[in-house]
């Protein structure tokens, strides 16, 4: 395969449209889960909640403005294939100007601050980035979005059980981490859990599960029924939408998996809100 | 519905009950993070607080920057607890009212009975459809902190549930209970 130029201009245009696109539009299968949760739903206060938010998403997408206020700490996902050269700069530099660009200009709201134990100033524009790369076959690059809110993103939790604790160990924690947080990441909520690896290996796994289609199984038998016996308990928890009591406390739970040490069994739980903002482009 | 203009009174306070929803017409403040950190600061050295909290009802939210011709961009709630270790301070000052998502601590729920208050949710992540009932926004106070400053708004018919009332009553636990079914989970 011969080696593809990319230019950084492109890259940064790309970016701030990405920006834009995530925070004012749902993603389809998004609305999909929460139409489908509101005729699931028993709770008519939970019910109500759920007409609100689609009416909130009808009216972001039509007026253009933020699903949320807060439009969240933008982590970027570049998968680069191996075949590309990235001309004209840096792709970092590309990336932080892309964001600088759509949140000054899509009046999204700049939630980063400086320096985040001293005295927290906002660095106004929502630079730094978090960007995670993976190089990927192909001369290709795909860019996702994904705005993530301080909420839930507060309600992030890991453990490292031990191997005996095994598959029971890995549903008590996952089910007791949403039973802890209860109303505050605004459910209804995905749930993306990410076993194995190492702390670091385990963390973005559950990150990017929550980059999968709605409700779309995992690939792994073992992991796809996992999936689905976690969803049943979390939904027994009768914590619902923004936790008034109900039926739909997560829309989905997503479980990616990573071979591991002998002596570890790392789990984490990352906890998307029902604003899963995500927005993908393939240069 | 009830309609509730702030001031607001001890009486007004007695007749929320945890469930009740109603709206809200009239003038709120808001104020989140690093307010709540620079407003607790204010009263320890005895200064004033940017507003005079007797009576009043503050909005935990950050908006996102109005578009030109636009009152205000989208103006969802935050998540409470982080205010938490300020509340009791502000309750004891005279607020009379909060509104933002999520559960308080039992400190704050103390306090709420303790100093006649209530703490109502709005609905986190419906920004777009919550500006839609702002009328009027303007910052009063810590300009600096950008999203974070302390702004009085008008409001119109801001849809609320009380979640903690003046009893005891807390929407989260009767909800939750309500809708909790058995498994295995110890």
């Amino acid at each position: 395969m011969t080696i593809r130029e990319i230019y950084i201009d492109d890259i940064t245009a790309a970016v701030a449209s990405l920006c834009q696109q995530a925070n004012y539009y749902l993603p389809d299968d998004v609305l999909s889960a929460l139409k489908h949760a509101h005729e699931q739903e028993e709770s008519p206060l939970g019910r109500q909640v759920l007409s609100s938010i689609l009416e909130n998403a009808d009216i972001a997408a039509k007026k253009n403005m933020p699903l949320c206020q807060d439009c969240g700490t933008t982590l970027v996902f570049l998968e680069i294939g191996q075949d590309v050269h990235i001309s004209g700069g840096l792709l970092s530099g590309a990336v932080a100007e892309g964001v600088r660009r759509g949140y000054a200009d899509g009046y999204l709201r700049k939630s980063i601050v400086e320096s985040p134990f001293t005295d927290r100033v906002n660095t106004g524009d929502n630079t730094p980035a978090v960007i995670h790369e993976e190089i990927v076959a192909g001369n290709k690059l795909k860019i996702t979005v994904m705005p993530k809110g301080g909420g839930s993103e507060n309600m992030t939790r890991f453990t490292a059980l031990t191997p005996a604790q095994g598959r029971q160990g890995v549903v008590d924690f996952v089910v007791g981490a949403v039973d802890k947080a209860g109303s505050s990441p605004c459910p209804p909520i995905i749930v993306g859990v990410g076993i194995g690896g190492t702390t670091d290996k385990a963390m973005l796994l559950s990150k990017r599960a929550l980059l999968r289609k709605v409700g779309s199984p995992s690939d792994d038998d073992e992991a796809a029924n996992l999936e689905e016996e976690l969803l049943e308990q979390i939904n027994a928890l009768g914590i619902g939408p923004q936790g008034f009591g109900g039926k739909v406390t997560a829309l989905a739970v997503h479980v990616e998996v990573f071979p591991s040490h002998i002596a570890s069994l790392p789990v984490a739980v990352t906890l998307q809100c029902h604003s899963a903002r995500h927005k993908e482009i393939v240069l | 519905m009830l309609i509730l203009e702030p001031p607001i009174d001890d009486l007004m306070i007695e007749s929320l009950k945890a469930g009740d929803q109603l709206t809200i017409s009239g003038v709120i403040y808001t104020a989140r993070d690093a307010a709540h950190r620079r407003m607790i600061e204010a009263l320890d050295k005895g200064e004033q607080l940017p507003f005079d909290p007797r009576g009043q009802i503050l909005y935990y939210m950050g908006p996102a920057p109005a578009k030109p011709g636009d009152v205000i961009g989208s103006a969802g709630p935050t998540t409470s607890y982080r205010m938490d270790v300020y509340t009791p301070r502000l309750l004891e000052a005279g607020l009379k009212g909060m509104i933002g998502k999520g559960g308080r601590s039992d400190d704050v729920k103390a306090a709420i009975a303790k100093y006649k208050a209530v703490y109502f949710a709005a609905i986190g992540g419906a920004a777009a459809l919550i500006a839609q009932s702002i009328k009027r926004a303007e910052v009063i106070a810590y300009d600096d902190l950008g999203a974070e400053a302390v702004r009085r708004l008008e409001v119109e018919n801001f849809p609320v549930i009380v979640v903690n009332d003046v009893y005891g009553g807390d929407l989260y636990h009767e909800g939750r209970s309500k809708y909790r079914r058995p498994t295995q989970i110890s």
